[in-house]
């Protein structure tokens, strides 16, 4: 992909508002359209997005494939660790209302953490993956395809 | 108008299907696997799912057209070619096709107000969520609140398919090795 320069350059200016916007995806899940499910794959596009255009040495080195399968298993700890935390607190599992004074704030924060749980085991899944098709093949010539 | 939108998208995703059995580039086949995706997320934006039309291209176009390329690039860029067509998938698709068309008369019309999605535990949700919630979105609050248990399996089966497909094709076998065996290949 050295001579692509005009992926080069798009890619470049693309991954920021990518990132960005499963940041906004991720967090305004609650009031529009969206969640934990779909801000983990748009996350998790933007890394791809990098990973073929520039190299896959390059992400790996920014995102280390240890690091990204603890994330695997973080996030299902974050969702299941709520349910825990509300048991803790004198609730059913994952019975939000006990984790503030107000019910519906509890909801809230319930919502927030588990979306963010689902989010990181969503992406880091699909860069796990990506990682694993990606590392296999030896690279491509641009008219082998 | 919107029917003719429907109809529209209906029409295009059947000619993008036509178009992938025809062509013997695996590599133009993937790109248009990925225009389906983008269709039918479309034609969910016109049923009001725009959460599934989310899913659809973040998932569909996004990430399932990098995985098959990265899948084609293991394994053969075109298809290998048939000598005699075959009459047999073309019936079994068909009668397929069929089959589900069938299984649709009995279902109620899209949208129909006397749906049981729209009679029973819908209704309940539309009730309860502005007090129980106090979120705008009640997909979220289906999802995350409601049906908590169930998104937890979710994330459970997508946390498995993960570690499946990193084990299957070597993540963690490949860095112990290397670990073990700085100098050398793996």
């Amino acid at each position: 992909m050295e001579r692509h320069l005009i992926l080069r350059v798009a890619t470049r200016l693309l991954v920021a508002p990518i990132l960005l916007y499963g940041l906004y995806v991720q967090f305004h899940g609650e009031f529009g359209p969206g969640g934990g499910f779909q801000a983990g794959v748009i996350f998790a596009v933007a890394f791809i997005l990098y990973g073929v255009v520039f190299s896959l040495q390059k992400l790996r080195s920014i995102m280390p494939d240890s690091f990204v399968h603890k994330l695997v298993a973080l996030g299902v700890l974050v969702y299941g660790g709520t349910g825990i935390a509300s048991l803790l607190l004198g609730g059913n599992y994952l019975d939000y209302n006990v984790l503030a004074q107000v019910g519906y704030e509890g909801q809230h924060w319930g919502i927030i953490i588990v979306e963010l749980g689902v989010g990181i085991t969503v992406f880091s899944v699909m860069v796990a993956i990506y990682y694993a098709f990606a590392a296999r093949p030896p690279s491509l010539r641009d008219e082998d395809w | 108008m919107e029917l003719a939108v429907t109809l529209f998208l209906f029409f295009s995703i059947v000619a993008t299907a036509v178009a992938i059995a025809m062509i013997r580039s695996l590599f133009a086949v993937v790109m248009l696997a990925g225009v389906v995706s983008l269709l039918s997320a479309l034609l969910f934006i016109v049923m009001d799912a725009v959460d599934v039309a989310f899913t659809e291209a973040a998932v569909g176009a996004g990430i399932s057209t990098v995985l098959m390329l990265g899948t084609i690039a293991l394994t053969a860029r075109t298809q290998k070619s048939v000598s005699a067509p075959s009459l047999v998938p073309l019936s079994v698709v068909t009668l397929t096709g069929l089959v589900l068309m069938y299984g649709t008369l009995d279902m109620p019309n899209f949208g129909a107000p006397n749906a049981p999605v729209q009679t029973q535990v819908g209704a309940a949700y539309i009730e309860r969520t502005p007090d129980d919630i106090h979120v705008p979105n009640i997909v979220t609050a289906v999802l995350a609140s409601y049906r908590g248990y169930d998104t937890l399996g979710e994330v459970t089966v997508v946390f498995a398919a993960g570690i499946g497909v990193v084990l299957l094709l070597g993540g963690i076998g490949t860095r112990r090795r290397r670990q073990r065996d700085p100098e050398g290949e793996t």
